[in-house]
């Protein structure tokens, strides 16, 4: 077993707190777009134009159907090449793995926030767009005022729930070098021979931390469920 | 888009580019076949534990389930292959007796089974409340024991009633088999990543490991469609109970 | 046959059941009564143990209900019950619903649960339908079977715990037609039910129940010729005149 040195992790804690700030940071901006990007996807998946309805399904279907993994590592590879084409630039411009993880995050996690955003829409009963329109309310207005707040509301328990699943998935984009809080740790891990307990380190922190916010997601469902 | 590339011969290795995707989409099915197996049988335990009525078993499967989904897979990746042979001497002298790649295989099985049992284990337990509550009346009103209303009347109905979730919880397992890349277990996304640095055609590499996962996804969905299909009830509305 | 002596029960803080004594004997038919919420069902429950109770006794057939050590499932097998909502296993068929408990309790062989099973469901009129799902029967046919369930195992009482209140209005004589076969039979019966009519016919006493209390337990003319208390009086005339 050796000697445990807890100490490194005292010594490391500014570096793995950047990492953290990272992990946050691209969660947060992941949840947001995706939810956005997500939303519209569902919009389009329920629409009656058959090639759009077609096209957004084919496209959360396929996310849903390849690892993660292989996601990252394909933005990773094709955003230089699409951003050279889309700007005609000389050389794929480099925007490295930080900056690219954040487009692969949006664009993956939408496809799984389209399909809690659709069950969400389909949980609204028919009469309330229904009601919308005979008020003479147009599409985009019953699905901004009436239909989407009470699907986000009904689904919002759901959503905090994926954003936990999302916050762990970040920590994938370690093994591409990039400084997530997983990847701070395991820099560290390697630079000081202190892999025991940084591990052990990073994994407490993630349960305490992911645990306290599906508590969380729990009472807000239980005061969700009375109210409705 | 070139295929010539998938016929070439791996520098210093035997065999076309080709064969090494195959050998990684073995390991790569090997593991998600032995974690499921190992997942469905925990998941099973650990769900009927929360739905008994002895309070410390409750405890321990709510414990077992928060453990393993709040914290990150490859963080779990990484306590199973470097932490857990550290602080444990008898894995730890198991271990060094295996060739590293079997070592990772294990790693990997064990770690996705775990991770997947605490996932199968909130289905069953859902599966079972979702049960009307009289059907576990109903069964020891007939005399049988508890043991026997969980085999006889409880868990038939209950897996049933999952399958679709159990569907996704099983697409998801293959896809997490993925993450084993990170302790260098040699499975179909590694022989991709592999490919793509060896000979820079990237795009030939990630198209056939995308093609390749999207069918091993339809696939697996076929064979719980046709499950669900084959043990379907007459007279029942899948869902509608 | 089944003595319940003293019994209350308390969830949390609320009290289900208030000190309730009363027995049924061999051959009897005992018909309990009351508005929703009053208990009944709970009472009912406790005979077989499905519902507990922190005072009081039960004793069915000799054997203490409540009483640690006491086999419960052998005591259960030889108390048939009948539930409101039927409660058949919808992924056996019929007769599967029929023989589960003949083998795996009794430890009769496959051939004689199967050979019991058809000769109950010809009883209850109901032979064709053994190669059935339950969920392609209706709701009468359901509970007839589930009867049937109930009968294979050979009961020495059957308790119903409202049998007819969850059908469609023409499918509760069928029903009914099958218990008054039994009463009649000589079945020593425990019934939940607002169905007088099934009472005035077969009961041998009626039990009045009302906020956990059994505020009347008369023999069935005293009960419906001239009920002591005002809540029975009233409780009887909404259930006839509506």
């Amino acid at each position: 077993m050796g000697d445990l040195d807890f100490d490194v992790i005292g010594r490391a804690l500014p570096y793995l707190a950047h990492g953290m700030q990272y992990t946050v940071q691209l969660t947060v901006v992941a949840f947001a777009g995706g939810v956005v990007f997500g939303t519209l996807l569902a919009l389009a998946r329920l629409s009656s134009f058959k090639p759009l309805a077609l096209a957004a399904a084919g496209y959360v279907n396929l996310m849903r159907s390849i690892p993660l993994l292989l996601v990252i590592f394909w933005f990773y590879f094709l955003a230089p090449v699409l951003l050279q084409s889309l700007t005609g630039a000389e050389r794929p411009p480099q925007i490295g793995a930080e900056r690219s993880a954040y487009i692969t995050f949006i664009l993956f996690e939408a496809a799984y926030f389209c399909e809690i955003m659709r069950a969400g829409i389909q949980s609204i009963a028919k009469g309330q767009a229904a009601a919308g329109f005979a008020l003479g309310l147009d599409y985009w207005q019953v699905m901004r005022r009436i239909v989407l707040p009470q699907a986000f509301r009904n689904m919002l328990p759901v959503l905090l729930t994926q954003a936990i699943v999302l916050f762990q998935d970040v920590s994938l984009v370690s093994l591409l070098n990039v400084t997530d809080f997983v990847g701070a740790a395991v820099k560290i891990a390697q630079r000081d021979s202190r892999v025991i307990e940084m591990y052990l380190f990073v994994a407490v922190v993630y349960f305490l931390l992911c645990f306290a916010l599906s508590s969380g997601a729990r009472r807000l469902q239980l005061r969700l469920a009375i109210v409705r | 888009m070139n295929f010539d590339i998938f016929f070439q011969q791996v520098p210093d290795g035997d065999g076309a580019w080709w064969q090494m995707l195959a050998s990684g989409l073995q390991w790569t099915l090997l593991v998600a076949l032995f974690a499921w197996i190992m997942a469905f049988a925990l998941g099973s335990l650990v769900g009927v534990a929360r739905t008994t009525e002895k309070r410390w078993l409750i405890r321990a499967g709510n414990a077992y389930v928060e453990l393993f989904r709040n914290i990150p897979l490859i963080v779990q990746f990484f306590l199973w292959y470097f932490v857990v042979p550290d602080v444990i001497p008898a894995v730890k002298a198991w271990v060094i007796t295996l060739d590293p790649t079997r070592h990772q295989f294990f790693t990997a099985v064990v770690c996705l089974g775990f991770f997947t049992s605490a996932r199968i284990a909130e289905q069953v337990r859902s599966g079972i409340q979702s049960l009307a509550r009289g059907q576990r009346n109903a069964g020891y009103a007939i005399g049988l024991t508890q043991t026997q209303t969980y085999r006889y009347v409880l868990l038939p109905m209950a897996y049933r009633i999952i399958i679709p979730p159990l569907t996704s919880e099983l697409m998801n397992l293959i896809k997490n088999t993925a993450v084993a890349y990170s302790i260098g277990l040699t499975e179909l996304f590694f022989r991709t990543r592999e490919m793509g640095e060896m000979t820079f055609r990237y795009f030939e590499a990630f198209a056939a490991a995308t093609v390749i996962y999207v069918l091993i996804a339809l696939a697996a969905n076929r064979v719980m469609a046709w499950i669900e299909r084959r043990v379907a009830v007459p007279g029942m509305i899948a869902g509608a109970h | 046959m089944i003595e319940i002596r003293n019994i209350s029960k308390w969830y949390g803080s609320f009290r289900v059941l208030t000190d309730c004594s009363t027995s049924v004997a061999k051959g009897e038919v005992v018909v309990v009564c009351g508005p929703s919420g009053s208990g009944k069902s709970t009472l009912i429950k406790c005979v077989n143990g499905l519902e507990t109770f922190q005072q009081g006794e039960v004793v069915v057939s000799g054997v203490s209900v409540g009483a640690k050590g006491t086999d419960l499932p052998k005591l259960r097998a030889r108390i048939g019950m009948v539930f409101q909502n039927f409660e058949l296993f919808p992924h056996l068929s019929v007769m599967e619903n029929l023989t589960l408990a003949q083998v795996r309790v009794l430890g009769r062989t496959v051939e004689e649960a199967t050979a019991k099973g058809a000769a109950l469901l010809e009883r209850v009129g109901l032979a064709a339908q053994a190669p059935k799902f339950p969920g392609q029967l209706s709701g009468g046919q359901q509970q007839r079977v589930a009867i049937a369930r109930a009968l294979a195992m050979d009961p020495i009482a059957m308790l119903f715990d409202e049998p007819t209140s969850a059908l469609d209005p023409e499918m509760i004589n069928e029903v009914l037609d099958v218990m008054v076969d039994l009463a009649k039979d000589g079945m020593t019966m425990m019934v939940v039910t607002h169905e007088m009519g099934f009472a005035r016919k077969v009961a041998h006493r009626v039990l009045f129940m009302d906020k956990g209390e059994i505020v009347e337990d008369a023999p069935k003319e005293d009960f419906f010729g001239r009920p002591r208390s005002e809540r029975a009086q009233q409780f009887l005339s909404k259930i006839l005149h509506h």
